[in-house]
């Protein structure tokens, strides 16, 4: 579980995360949506540690995050896997590299095992034989998808994914958003989306978090959304015509 | 100026850091020799060859006199090749071929999240990306320099084989004559600082790379100037202490 308290973030005189509290729970998918400039992207990277907050705690299962340094957090960060907007693949490295690399830092496995565990998470991501290839030679939709397999490869408690769908065709969006979902249930992950596709929300926002201007507007499920009263969360939602002639339909 | 300053000294202490896995690290040192060395190699011959036999052509124009030896020719293109071209030329080139590489590297791996991607895995990526550059800079960059005053004063006897202005014989006898060892320690005193000036400024500017490809080139570009600027009074510094 991850329980984020009162979360304040300042850039110089821009005050992007204004007092967000939430508690993420295991083998559930959290969704952080937002409009453009909401501080999504803000928040995650503080969840993370790649910002540290101006105020407030990030707690990982009892573990205040936020006061750790930098050799404290590294047991956290190798039970975290991430995938990045751009998948932030290493373009020096071939995919089955790529995947290893976290294994060779931070086990003490033999390379077969690492070689075998590779293997696996490709599998998973139905990338098998792709072993070799660079990130170059790779389509938005298998980068996305080696993302995934190198933020599994250490077996983590919690995946974070920024943006899964940006960049990628509506079907390779579903694939994408069911293979995140297929992992949050099978390993029980706690896993923090920050996304603003509205197919995503839909179809796997188990817990919703809707920022608006910095601030915790809204919280629910996706089965609670269509029903809300809330007028920002109702503008960011039903902002399409397809969405408005299927909220006209419930 | 002190900001960046403090920055530069709090990177290279990261940088320092005991690494997570030695022999992930090794690996990444034996890569960047070999980026490094190898790779400079070719573009090192050729200029270091060019500069000896110039500096031969030039000092044996200017001395141009019955009372003057002929053999000093040589004695002055060894010297100053040794104390000189080979290490702060060498090292003005290996700015921009080695430095822009190095800062456009990490910079793009900064802008493309790479980076954020090895601090999520709990890597120092500091110590993972700029420590084995600057060990293989203060490593390969004072070789390099070896091979270039040899190549250098090699070019200088090409130049004296190929002209008629100082015999061969002379110009052999000028670069054993009166040779003062302590050349070549300032020689590699200046090609160790350099190899570390050139790499850990131009991978500085590539880790604070803030924003996409346009800074990454500017970066790149920052790095190889305060590169050369720094290469430039170090190598005053090193001459008027060791000299």
């Amino acid at each position: 579980m991850i329980e984020i308290k009162d979360i304040y973030k300042t850039f110089g005189d821009n005050e992007v995360l204004k007092g967000i509290s939430a508690i993420f729970k295991p083998g559930k998918n959290n969704l952080i949506i937002g409009g453009s400039g909401s501080g999504k992207t803000t928040l995650l990277k503080c969840i993370v540690g790649l910002h540290d907050p101006t105020k407030g705690d990030v707690i990982f299962d009892g573990e205040n995050f936020t006061d750790m340094d930098f050799e404290q957090r590294v047991p956290i960060r190798t039970r975290i896997g991430m995938l990045f907007q751009n998948s932030a693949l290493f373009d020096s490295m071939t995919v089955e590299e790529n995947i290893m690399f976290p294994l060779n830092l931070f086990t003490k496995q033999t390379k077969a095992e690492k070689l075998d565990r590779a293997n696996f998470c490709l599998e998973r991501v139905n990338l098998t034989g792709k072993n070799k290839l660079y990130p170059a030679e790779l389509s938005g939709g298998m980068k996305k998808r080696v993302g995934i397999a190198r933020a599994i490869s250490m077996q983590p408690k919690y995946l974070f994914v920024d943006e899964p769908n940006s960049g990628l065709d509506p079907k390779t969006s579903i694939l994408i958003d069911e293979l995140i979902n297929e992992l949050t249930e099978e390993y029980s992950i706690t896993t923090v989306v920050v996304t603003h596709d509205m197919n995503s929300v839909m179809g796997i926002g188990d817990h919703i978090l809707f920022l608006h201007q910095g601030k915790k507007w809204w919280e629910g499920s996706n089965k609670e959304i269509a029903h809300t009263d809330n007028q920002e969360l109702n503008d960011f939602v039903f902002a399409s015509k397809f969405m408005q002639a299927a909220k006209a339909k419930l | 100026m002190f900001h960046s300053l403090g920055k530069y000294i709090l990177l290279l202490r990261l940088s320092f850091r005991r690494p997570e896995k030695f022999s992930v690290y090794w690996a990444e040192v034996m890569r960047e020799m070999v980026s490094v060395g190898v790779g400079s190699l070719g573009i090192i011959a050729i200029i270091s060859v060019f500069i000896g036999a110039v500096a031969t052509i030039q000092t044996a124009f200017q001395l141009v006199s019955d009372f003057i030896p002929k053999t000093i020719v040589g004695g002055i293109t060894r010297d100053s090749t040794i104390l000189e071209f080979s290490p702060t030329i060498s090292a003005l080139v290996l700015a921009g071929r080695v430095g822009s590489s190095m800062a456009s590297q990490i910079g793009t791996m900064r802008v493309t999240e790479q980076i954020d991607a090895l601090e999520i895995m709990g890597v120092n990526a500091p110590g993972y990306l700029i420590s084995p550059k600057i060990i293989a800079g203060v490593t390969m960059i004072p070789l390099l320099v070896i091979v270039s005053v040899i190549l250098g004063l090699c070019g200088g006897y090409i130049a004296c084989a190929a002209s008629n202005d100082v015999s061969t014989a002379d110009y052999v006898t000028g670069l054993t004559d009166g040779f003062n060892p302590v050349i070549v320690t300032v020689c590699a005193v200046k090609a160790i600082f350099f190899g570390f000036i050139i790499t850990s400024i131009c991978s500085y500017q590539g880790f604070y790379t803030d924003g996409g490809s346009l800074e990454v080139g500017q970066s790149a570009t920052r790095g190889v100037v305060w590169s050369c600027i720094m290469i430039l009074f170090v190598d005053l510094i090193i001459s008027r202490l060791l000299l």
